[in-house]
C-alpha cells in the first residue's frame, strides 16, 4: 500500500504587522530595513526552502479613533523588496499580496512581469481583495466595492491580468543583428479584455517571462475563496495546520479541482504555522508560554479584547475579570484595517464562550487572551517538530507550511539550522534545488 | 571649490537613445530584460562616480502603430529595474521613471521610499505624464486628459507623495518597552490631500525614507513644465541647443521659480544625445551608419552631439559656464557611448579637475548638495 513520500514545501513569511511579532525582544531587529530582508530571504534560500513571502496592508490600523501603536508597524512596498530581494538570493521564491482592489490588472501585470524576468522565474502573487473602505481612503479609486462583488473583481483581475501575461507567446524576440530583425513580427503584446468590471486593450509592453504567469496564491476560506482557488490557484494559503481541520480543509479543495479539469497536484495546500523549538520538549514549551506572554501584554489583551466588545475597556485591568457588561454590536467599528475584526460575525456567542472558560479556568483578561488566541502551531525540539510536519503532510492534512517567525530579521535561522536538516535526512525534504523556477521547485505544471 | 561640472547624470533605455543601437557590435539585445544586463550598466556608469543613473519608463511599448520590427520593443517597470540594481551598487544614485497619470500616489510614494531603503539613501525619481490615447486604453480607467489637466494633477501627484514620505517623523518608531507601544503616534501624520483628482488619508504604511524627500527630477520643455519642476521638483532638465541657448532656458526656468515663490533654486541639467569615439570622424560615422540602418536621422528632442570625449568636455564646461549645474547624458548605443563616458569622459574631466574623482557624500541628496530637509509635519506639532 506504500505510496512514495510526499515532498514537503516550505515557505518563510516574513514577520508581520501583528502581536504575532515580538519587536520588545533584545534580538528583534529592524522590519524596515532592508538587511533585515535580505538577512531573512537568505536564511530561507540556505534552508532550500520554496519561496518568501511578503504580506500586505495599506492603511495603518487604528483602535478607537487612533493609530494603533502596540504592534510592529509599517513596512515597505512589496514589490520593490521582491525585486531588490531577487538580487540577493538565486533560487528562492519571491512571493508577495497585491490587492485586486487598489490596483489596476495593466499595472500589476507590468510589475509581476518584470519581477519574474529581474529573479528568473521566482515570481508569486497572492491574490487578495478588499471592500475596505477605510483602506480605500489612500487610493485614487476609494472603497468603492460592494462586499459581495470582492470575489467577482478579483476573479475578472486574474482574468485580465492572465491576457497580459499571455499576451506575448515567447518567440517574438529575435534580436538578430545581422537581419536587422528585433521582432519577428510587428506588435507583439497585442490585448483586449472586456468584462464588468474592466476594459482594457492594447500592447502589453513585457515579454514573456520564465514562468510565463507567476505562481498564483489564494488565501480565501469560504466557500466563495475556496472555489475561486480551485478555479484559478497553484496554491492556497490555509489557516488549517492542525491534522483533523487540515484533512478535510485538504479533501475539500482538492476535490473541487476535477470539475476545473485540474489534479491533485496542481493545487498545493499550505496553511500558516508559528513555532518554537528548544533543546527539549519541555523547554519548548516553557519557551512558547514566555513568547505567549511577550506577544500578549497588558495592554494588547484589553486591545484584543476590545476588538470583540466593541468598547472602550481602558479602565479594566488586564489581571482582573472579563466586563460584566456585553459587547457592543453594531456595524460601526472600534477597530479599523483589521481583516480579523470583521471575520468575527457574533460577538455576543464569542463573549459567553470566554465567560464559561475564564470562570472554569479562573482566568483574568490577559490570562484569557493567551488562552484563547492562536497558539504555536509547532511547540518542541526540533526532532519533534520535524515528525509532526512531516507526519500531517504525509498524513494529507497540507502539503507543507508556510512558517511565520515571531522574530525579525532571526527568527527563521533555528529553524533552518535544527529542523531542516532533520526533515533532509529523512529524504523529505531537498537538499538541493533541482530547478531554478518556483514552478518547479513547487512541482507544478508549468504555465 | 565646487567642481566645473557638478554633477553627471546618464540616461538609460533600452539599447541606447538611437532606434538601430541594438545591432552595434557590443549590444546586448537579447539580454535587454535580464537583471544582469541593467546591473553591468548601473556598475559601469558608478565606476565613472556618476551622480545618478536615471532609467526611462512609460505605460506604452513603443511604436505599434507601424509594422517595424527592427526597433526595441517592450520593456521592463523601471522602478522594479532599480531596486533589482540596487543591492548590487553602493554609491550611484538609482532615479527611475514613475508616470504619473497611470498611478497611485500612495503606491509610488512607498515604493520610492522602499527604493531608498534597498540602496540605504540613492534613490530618487523622474515624475513624467502620459499623454497618449493607447497608454490611457491600457488602463482603461479613463480618457486621455489635456496636457494642462495632466500636469496639474502630477503636480498633486508629487505633492502627495511628498507629504506621505514625511507622514512618519524620523524618530516616530520607539519600541518603548516601559509603555508597550511600538510608536509615538504623536509622530505619524495623516496628510488629508483633497484634490481635483484623487484625495489621499495617510499616514504611510512606509517610515520616512533615509533621505527624508529623495530628489524629485522632471523633464521639461516648456513653460508649464518648468513651473511644474519648480512647484514639485529637486532637478529639472533641460534640452539646450548650445551654451547661449542654456543661458535662456536657465532664465526661463529661474522665472517659474520666482512665479511660484520656490526658495531655492532648482538644479538644472543639460541634456545631450551622445555619440562618442576616438576621431570626430569615427563618431560621426558611426551616427551615420546607425541612422542608415534605421532608415532616416535620429529624431530627438534634445542636442545630439557626435564627436570625441574631449570636444564633449569643452561643450559640457562650456554648458555649465552658461549656468547649468549638471548634465545628463543620453548614450546612444549601450554600452558603446556609456563606456566612452565613464573610461574617456570622465577621465579628461578629472585630469582637468572638473569632476569629482571619487564618491565621498553617502546619500544622493547629499551629492547634488541638498540638506536633508525637515519633516514638514515636525514643526506643525511642536
Amino acid at each position: 500500500m506504500s505510496r512514495p513520500r510526499k515532498e514537503i514545501h516550505l515557505a518563510a513569511h516574513f514577520p508581520g504587522v501583528n502581536n504575532t511579532t515580538v519587536w520588545s525582544d533584545p534580538a528583534a531587529g529592524s522590519h524596515i530595513e532592508f538587511d533585515s530582508f535580505r538577512h531573512f530571504a537568505r536564511t530561507a534560500e540556505r534552508a532550500r526552502f520554496d519561496f518568501l513571502f511578503l504580506a500586505e496592508g495599506l492603511r495603518l490600523r487604528e483602535q478607537g479613533g487612533e493609530i494603533y501603536d502596540l504592534d510592529v508597524m509599517g513596512r515597505p512596498d512589496t514589490f520593490t523588496v521582491l525585486a531588490a530581494l531577487s538580487a540577493v538570493t538565486d533560487r528562492l521564491g519571491l512571493a508577495g499580496t497585491i490587492n485586486s482592489t487598489f490596483n489596476e490588472p495593466f499595472e500589476v501585470a507590468r510589475q509581476f512581469a518584470t519581477l519574474d524576468h529581474l529573479s528568473g522565474g521566482r515570481a508569486a502573487w497572492n491574490v487578495v481583495t478588499s471592500w475596505d473602505a477605510f483602506t480605500g481612503e489612500n487610493f485614487r479609486r476609494g472603497g468603492f466595492l460592494a462586499e459581495a462583488d470582492r470575489y467577482r473583481r478579483a476573479e475578472r483581475f486574474l482574468r485580465a491580468a492572465w491576457t497580459l501575461f499571455d499576451s506575448w507567446r515567447g518567440d517574438e524576440i529575435l534580436a538578430d543583428k545581422a537581419s536587422g530583425r528585433f521582432l519577428t513580427a510587428p506588435g507583439p503584446g497585442a490585448f483586449t479584455h472586456r468584462d464588468d468590471h474592466f476594459d482594457i486593450a492594447g500592447h502589453f509592453p513585457v515579454p514573456r517571462s520564465p514562468q510565463g504567469r507567476p505562481v498564483i496564491f489564494q488565501a480565501g476560506d469560504s466557500n466563495e475563496g475556496r472555489e475561486f482557488a480551485a478555479a484559478t490557484a497553484d496554491a492556497i494559503f490555509s489557516r488549517h495546520g492542525t491534522l483533523e481541520a487540515g484533512k478535510a480543509f485538504y479533501a475539500d479543495v482538492k476535490g473541487r479541482l476535477a470539475r476545473y479539469g485540474r489534479t491533485p497536484e496542481s493545487l498545493k495546500v499550505l496553511p500558516a504555522a508559528t513555532f518554537v523549538l528548544g533543546d527539549t520538549d519541555e523547554d519548548a514549551r516553557e519557551r512558547a508560554a514566555v513568547v505567549r506572554r511577550q506577544q500578549v501584554s497588558g495592554q494588547t489583551a484589553i486591545k484584543l479584547l476590545e476588538q470583540v466588545w466593541n468598547r472602550d475597556l481602558s479602565g479594566y485591568d488586564p489581571d482582573g475579570p472579563l466586563p460584566e457588561e456585553d459587547p457592543r454590536v453594531g456595524t460601526d467599528h472600534i477597530a479599523r484595517g483589521r481583516a480579523s475584526v470583521r471575520m468575527t460575525r457574533d460577538p455576543l456567542a464569542v463573549a459567553r464562550q470566554w465567560r464559561e472558560l475564564a470562570a472554569e479556568k479562573n482566568l483574568s483578561i490577559r490570562e484569557l487572551m493567551i488562552e484563547v488566541g492562536a497558539r504555536q502551531t509547532f511547540v518542541g525540539s526540533p526532532r519533534t517538530v520535524a515528525d509532526a510536519i512531516d507526519e500531517l503532510v504525509q498524513a494529507d492534512a497540507s502539503d507543507g507550511f508556510i512558517l511565520v517567525p515571531h522574530l525579525t530579521p532571526g527568527g527563521l535561522d533555528v529553524f533552518a539550522d535544527t529542523v531542516v536538516p532533520l526533515l533532509q535526512e529523512r529524504g523529505a525534504f531537498r537538499t538541493e534545488y533541482s530547478g531554478t523556477t518556483l514552478r518547479e521547485h513547487l512541482g507544478l505544471p508549468t504555465s | 571649490m565646487t567642481p566645473a561640472l557638478p554633477h553627471l547624470a546618464v540616461a538609460l533605455d533600452g539599447a541606447g537613445w538611437h532606434p538601430a543601437a541594438w545591432r552595434e557590435p557590443d549590444a546586448r539585445p537579447a539580454e535587454l530584460f535580464t537583471a544582469g544586463y541593467w546591473t553591468d550598466l548601473v556598475r559601469e556608469a558608478e565606476r565613472g562616480a556618476l551622480d545618478l543613473v536615471t532609467i526611462e519608463d512609460s505605460f506604452g511599448v513603443g511604436s505599434t502603430q507601424d509594422a517595424r520590427v527592427d526597433r526595441v520593443y517592450g520593456r521592463l517597470d523601471a522602478t522594479l529595474v532599480a531596486a533589482a540594481v540596487a543591492p548590487r551598487t553602493s554609491a550611484i544614485g538609482l532615479v527611475p521613471t514613475v508616470v504619473a497619470t497611470h498611478t497611485e500616489p500612495f503606491h509610488v510614494s512607498k515604493a520610492v521610499a522602499s527604493l531608498d531603503y534597498a540602496s540605504v539613501g540613492r534613490a530618487g525619481y523622474r515624475v513624467r505624464i502620459s499623454t497618449s490615447p493607447a497608454e490611457f486604453a491600457h488602463v482603461g480607467r479613463r480618457e486621455a486628459g489635456e496636457v494642462g489637466e495632466l500636469l496639474a494633477e502630477a503636480a498633486d501627484h508629487v505633492e502627495v507623495v511628498r507629504r506621505l514620505w514625511d507622514s512618519w517623523e524620523d524618530d516616530a518608531e520607539i519600541r518603548d518597552a516601559a509603555t508597550g507601544r511600538f510608536v509615538d503616534r504623536s509622530k505619524l501624520h495623516y496628510i488629508d490631500f483633497t484634490g481635483q483628482w484623487f484625495s489621499v488619508k495617510g499616514p504611510s504604511i512606509t517610515p520616512r525614507p533615509p533621505q527624508g524627500q529623495p530628489p524629485v527630477v522632471v523633464l521639461a520643455h516648456a513653460a508649464p513644465v518648468y513651473r511644474l519642476a519648480a512647484r514639485a521638483a529637486d532637478v529639472v532638465l533641460v534640452t539646450p541647443r548650445d551654451p547661449a541657448h542654456a543661458t535662456e532656458l536657465l532664465a526661463e526656468v529661474r522665472a517659474e521659480e520666482l512665479a511660484v515663490g520656490r526658495p531655492t533654486p532648482l538644479h538644472v541639467f543639460g541634456e545631450l544625445v551622445v555619440f562618442l569615439d576616438e576621431t570626430t570622424a569615427g563618431a560621426t560615422g558611426r551616427l551615420a551608419r546607425l541612422d542608415e540602418r534605421d532608415g532616416g536621422e535620429l529624431r530627438s528632442d534634445a542636442a545630439v552631439f557626435a564627436g570625441t570625449v574631449d570636444d564633449l568636455a569643452d561643450l559640457l564646461l562650456d554648458l555649465c559656464a552658461a549656468g547649468l549645474t549638471g548634465i545628463r547624458l543620453r548614450p546612444g548605443a549601450l554600452p558603446h557611448d556609456l563606456v566612452a563616458v565613464t573610461r574617456g569622459l570622465v577621465p579628461r574631466l578629472q585630469a582637468r579637475g572638473s569632476f569629482r574623482r571619487h564618491y565621498t557624500e553617502g546619500t544622493l541628496r547629499a551629492r547634488l548638495g541638498l540638506a536633508r530637509p525637515a519633516n514638514r509635519y515636525a514643526e506643525v506639532t511642536r
